[in-house]
């Protein structure tokens, strides 16, 4: 538990890392007569609502497997004991 | 969480990067597919973390045959749900992916037909497991079950469909990763989905085994 902050640290600037080059989708040139793509979502802004709201459910639930995996550790150690 | 446990918080980190990742970073334009092309980072992970979570099934069912414990017995059957829970979820996300590429919800494809007789496979494995009330014969009888059935599933998913045509990617000689997967910018979220959904498979496989596990333990209490 002592040394948990600076690994949820490293995790987050991993993260970070990772995504740095999404950054590029603002330079991706859009010419006419190509494939539909979600564009207009993109000039509005609003993809990227949508792209926190399953950021946050998935955190969620992750965060609940998390929690059930320290549960059941506790549960085992009590059973052992 | 310990040190044991760095590949759940990796897996953690790779989620929520596909996530995002995956909506966000650049993909190709094609036509039909459009923005859909994205559920290569959601659909086709099911099936690698199926295929690697069955196959850790059948590891553990060996291992039983070897040395019959209950322990092993419960990791290959919890191993064998998540995979079917995989198997499912891939099913059905790709029957979603062709209504709206292909036109229908489902079209007899080899690969498709293929891959639903292979799930079917694995539910008579829960069928079976669950006509015994004999423990060990239960366990010794579906180890042997599970071993024959990751034999014949794996061709039904991956050497079946590509004897024949298919309109499927990856089947009937049409190659799974030249056409999008060759984009660096997919592989950039591809990989890191397959590991991070994979691991997630595993997870899920450890905790309901556990769960088994305590409660055979607080069972086994209760008798002694």
């Amino acid at each position: 538990m002592k040394n948990s902050l600076p690994k949820l640290r490293t995790g987050l600037l991993l993260l970070v890392a990772l995504l740095l080059p999404a950054l590029r989708i603002a330079a991706q040139a859009t010419a006419p007569n190509e494939p539909e793509m979600a564009d207009t979502l993109r000039q509005n802004g609003k993809i990227y609502v949508v792209v926190a709201v399953i950021a946050v459910v998935l955190a969620g639930l992750l965060f609940f497997l998390i929690s059930l995996d320290r549960k059941l550790s506790r549960l085992e150690k009590e059973v052992r004991e | 969480m310990s040190r044991r446990n760095w590949w759940k918080a990796l897996s953690v980190v790779l989620l929520l990067y596909v996530a995002v990742a995956g909506l966000l970073m650049p993909v190709p334009r094609l036509a039909i597919l459009n923005e859909s092309i994205r559920n290569l980072y959601f659909h086709v992970p099911m099936w690698f973390g199926m295929t690697a979570i069955l196959l850790a099934s059948v590891y553990y069912s060996v291992r039983y045959l070897r040395t019959p414990t209950p322990e092993l017995d419960i990791r290959a059957h919890e191993a064998a749900r998540t995979g079917i829970l995989m198997g499912l979820v891939g099913l059905a996300t790709g029957s979603i992916w062709a209504r709206f590429t292909w036109g229908a919800w489902w079209t007899n494809d080899p690969k498709l037909n293929g891959a639903a007789i292979a799930m079917l496979i694995y539910g008579a494995y829960l069928v079976l497991r669950s006509s015994f009330t004999d423990e060990q014969q239960r366990a010794r009888i579906s180890a042997i079950y599970n071993i024959f059935a990751f034999a014949t599933a794996m061709p039904l998913f991956y050497i079946l469909p590509r004897l024949t045509d298919s309109l499927h990617p990856g089947a009937g000689g049409n190659p799974a990763f030249a056409k999008y997967d060759l984009d660096s910018d997919m592989r950039l979220v591809f990989y890191p989905a397959v590991i991070g959904w994979t691991l997630l498979a595993f997870w899920l496989a450890q905790l309901a085994s556990r769960v088994s596990l305590l409660k055979q333990k607080v069972y086994e209490k209760q008798l002694a």
